[in-house]
């Protein structure tokens, strides 16, 4: 085979390799992009030798629906709602840091009792897509009860939401200035409730998964990310805190409340599937001590939303605010020309970053190995693609 | 990378084995568990629990009219719920009245093109929609996805 003939045959992103070299009897897979493990439409090719892997170059795109230019042609308050379809799983947080560029804006302060409810619902969006998260962890290596756990517990979560915002997933309650609707009356002890379970379920968390010996072997020593190569790769929530670098926005940076609480950064040593892993796992528990807080500071009265201005006509100039959402830094850029639609709004996904590394943490690895960094990195596609 | 197993230490190899036979019986252990404990599970036998199945107040379904009593609704063709609405799922179809005055001749809503946003319902001064509880919305006839919402043209 000429190399003319192997640079057609290769799919973009491999470079052809020396003819009669080990490597040149390597071959693709291809993995998705309806693969189970692929946490929804992303396509992998994988250049395999045997079943160690050579190189992986993610395709995504294919739920690629143009979000940030619809923006341009909608009113910023209709754009909250389409935020909710970029990481699904953490919808509060999308929308939170579209207010917050907003807000930036027009100058508009939150009232007190707002504030509380969006960190509490922030906080409790954190747990449940972690939740989600470890379920879908343990199926990807092959437990199908931990699926059902994480979504039992989760599922507890959803059912809040449903009475506070009206929706499970989708769930268009941040709006500039503070909520949409004020929480329902038994808002605080149903969060008492979570709370307590949410404690329990980590504790059980711990015994089935933690310190199973099969995730163990399978998790530890296992695509190693230095935290120089995370740094430079843009990485950051968990993937980027499970090197060693500590960076929370919500600690370094604070917006909304979070300068009133109490909390630690959970940091990994070693940056493996197991730190990233066990860092999950803190900072659900993490969670729950800022929910802990926040409930029982929580005003028992006041407004839910500051006065809107009649018409969101933002002033000419360009905000950016981003926030620590469950899988990483989120941030919103709002360029307006003083026209009631956005001229340009560009959204900084954690998922995009956080994906780019897979290729360097694969390679060497076996294919099991693959779908389990993957699992860790915990991306969500139609944030990636947007 | 890793040490590969036929690298390692054989005692590791035992304690391995060992681990193994605690992580088992640990994991059986807690589903076990909920085997004993029927009323700690929390699955719902969906399609057969219809009839009780409950909705938080604030659930968002298609978009509907409330309609009082006599069969009248609030709408007063404003268009502020087309006009807030992100992706033309409401048209307000205004008529003219004997009297000449703008009054609603239909609100077509298309349930296809619908999010659930709740943002017409949030824009509405009059409280004239209202989300729904509906579910099971899927159908094979196109036709079910155009709906007019109110029941009176004009008035």
């Amino acid at each position: 085979m000429s190399t003319a003939e192997a640079t057609v045959a290769l799919p973009p992103g491999f470079a052809p390799a020396a003819e009669g070299s080990r490597e040149a009897e390597a071959y693709f897979l291809n993995m998705g992009p309806q693969h189970p493990s692929t946490h929804g439409v992303l396509r992998l090719v994988v250049r395999l030798d045997g079943e160690t892997v050579l190189g992986v170059v993610p395709h995504p795109g294919y739920i690629h629906r143009g979000i940030e230019k619809m923006g341009e042609n909608m009113t910023v308050l209709q754009y909250l709602h389409l935020t909710d379809r970029m990481d699904y799983l953490s919808a509060l947080f999308n929308s939170h840091s579209v207010c917050l560029a907003v807000e930036q804006a027009l100058g508009l302060g939150v009232p007190e009792r707002a504030e509380y409810i969006r960190v509490i619902m922030s906080e409790l969006q954190r747990i449940a897509s972690h939740m989600l998260w470890w379920g879908v962890f343990g199926m990807d290596l092959g437990a199908i009860t931990t699926f059902f756990y994480g979504f039992r517990d989760h599922e507890f979560i959803s059912q809040l939401f449903e009475q506070v915002c009206g929706a499970r997933l989708t769930l268009n309650y941040f709006r500039p200035g503070g909520v949409a609707q004020d929480v329902p009356a038994d808002f605080v002890p149903q969060v008492k409730k979570i709370i307590a379970q949410t404690r329990r379920s980590l504790d059980e968390f711990d015994r089935l998964l933690t310190q199973n010996v099969i995730i163990q072997e399978r998790t530890r020593g296992i695509g190693v990310l230095p935290p120089e190569r995370a740094l430079s790769y843009g990485c950051s929530g968990a993937v980027l805190r499970a090197s060693g670098v500590s960076f929370d926005i919500r600690k370094h940076n604070p917006y909304s409340l979070y300068d009133r609480f109490d909390f630690e950064v959970p940091l990994g040593k070693n940056g493996d599937c197991f730190d990233r892993y066990e860092v999950r796992l803190r900072e659900m528990a993490q969670s729950v001590r800022i929910l802990e807080q926040a409930v029982t500071q929580f005003p028992a009265a006041g407004p839910w939303r500051a006065k809107e201005p009649a018409h969101y006509k933002l002033p000419a100039g360009a905000w950016f605010h981003w926030v620590e959402a469950a899988r990483g830094a989120f941030g919103t850029f709002l360029v307006a020309d003083g026209g009631a639609k956005p001229v340009r709004i560009k959204n900084r996904s954690p998922g995009f970053s956080n994906l780019s590394v897979l290729d360097e943490l694969a390679r060497g690895a076996k294919l099991a190995d693959l779908v389990t960094i993957l699992s860790t990195l915990d991306i969500v596609v139609p944030d990636i693609d947007r | 990378m890793k040490t590969p197993v036929s690298e390692r230490p054989c005692c590791h190899f035992f304690r391995a084995i060992a681990s193994a036979a605690k992580s088992l019986v640990t994991g059986l252990g807690i589903t076990g568990r909920y085997l004993a404990h029927p009323r700690e599970v929390v699955t719902a036998e969906y399609p057969d629990n219809r009839d009780g199945l409950k909705f938080a107040p604030r659930y968002r379904g298609p978009v509907t009219m409330p309609h009082d009593a006599a069969g009248e609704h609030r709408c007063t063709a404003c268009g502020l719920c087309e006009k807030a609405c992100p992706n033309g799922t409401l048209s307000v179809l205004p008529q003219r009245n004997c009297a000449d005055k703008r009054v609603l001749g239909k609100l077509v809503y298309r349930l296809g093109q619908c999010t659930f946003c709740g943002l017409c319902v949030e824009a509405c001064p009059f409280d004239a929609l209202a989300m729904s509880h509906e579910y099971e919305l899927a159908s094979d006839d196109k036709a079910q996805f155009e709906r007019v919402l109110n029941r009176k043209e004009g008035r």
